[in-house]
């Protein structure tokens, strides 16, 4: 009996998750980036002042713009090795959430305070 | 009736763009469980979808515009240094709500926070709408991507509600206020 092609059955997915897991794992990796440096920031001096690339926003400036950069590299380089490939996604989607979760918990002031 | 130029940018930093975002934030989470997730025959349209997607991008526009206008625009008012011997704080509104004890505490935790977990949102929200315009309704057969990508979106609308709430109060205890008046409407002597 000829079972039926998994690419013809209307649950297959018709795109590999590579560049979904890409787009994923970047804005963890952005959004943990942002809170290492504002935290990173608050407690070195020579950090902050290294941060401040618009003198009237300040440090935030700095954080901010540099997270960015840092999210949108990522993204690329992830983007270019995996958009036609299927990865492990259970394992990257659960990096991306930790990373976020731990973001989360890093930009909360009274936690930045522990360190 | 009368706003100062300070006053409308906050406006529109916080209730423009912010407010907008959250409230199309509700939306969002709703219409991407149900194109994610809905099976034939309450399946979306590709009109559906192409609005959807539409509705996302503009997503994208607020988010960045809000975090943008906070930090560029409203943030450089709200923590200017008054000159040495200032004892009227009403024009800075950090150092108003650090000179007393009853108020200092949102700055030390309102706008310490909010200046950074409010990036979470554009940064979400452009990885959720990456995702979407890419697999549009096959998120359905990608289970852990769209659970991922719906995650994002509820941490995205959680940044964006801090931000929001954290503005809203530090704005009611030292409003960013000053520069050029502009008159919105001449109200009649009772």
């Amino acid at each position: 009996m000829n079972m039926p092609n998994s690419a013809a059955s209307p649950n297959a997915p018709a795109l590999t998750n590579g560049s979904g897991a890409a787009a994923i794992l970047a804005a963890g990796i952005g959004s943990f980036a942002l809170a290492v440096l504002a935290c990173a920031g608050d407690k070195l001096a020579a950090i902050r002042n290294s941060l401040i690339f618009y003198k009237p926003t300040g440090p935030l400036s700095g954080v901010t713009t540099s997270a960015i950069l840092i999210w949108l590299v990522s993204w690329v380089i992830f983007e270019w090795r995996w958009r036609n490939k299927t990865v492990g996604i259970g394992r990257i989607a659960a990096i991306a959430l930790g990373l976020l979760g731990l973001s989360l918990l890093l930009t909360f002031p009274p936690i930045v305070d522990l360190f | 009736m009368e706003i100062t130029v300070r006053g409308l940018w906050t406006l529109m930093h916080g209730m423009g763009f912010g407010a907008l975002y959250l409230l199309a934030c509700s939306g969002a989470l709703v219409e991407l469980h149900r194109f994610t997730t809905s099976s034939p025959p309450s399946e979306a349209t590709p009109g559906q979808e192409r609005f959807f997607k539409v509705y996302l991008l503009a997503m994208v526009v607020l988010a960045w515009a809000a975090v943008l206008t906070g930090a560029y625009v409203v943030y450089p008012w709200y923590r200017a240094a008054p000159p040495p011997g200032t004892t009227a704080l009403a024009m800075f509104p950090q150092r108003l709500l650090m000179s007393s004890s009853t108020t200092i505490g949102w700055h030390s935790l309102g706008m310490e926070w909010k200046e950074h977990v409010a990036w979470f949102a554009p940064i979400s929200i452009t990885m959720v709408a990456f995702v979407f315009i890419r697999y549009g309704r096959d998120l359905k057969n990608h289970r852990q991507l769209r659970a991922a990508v719906l995650s994002f979106a509820v941490a995205s609308f959680v940044a964006a509600g801090i931000a929001g709430f954290c503005g809203a109060m530090i704005n009611k205890y030292a409003p960013v206020q000053g520069g050029h008046t502009i008159q919105l409407s001449q109200g009649e002597e009772k």
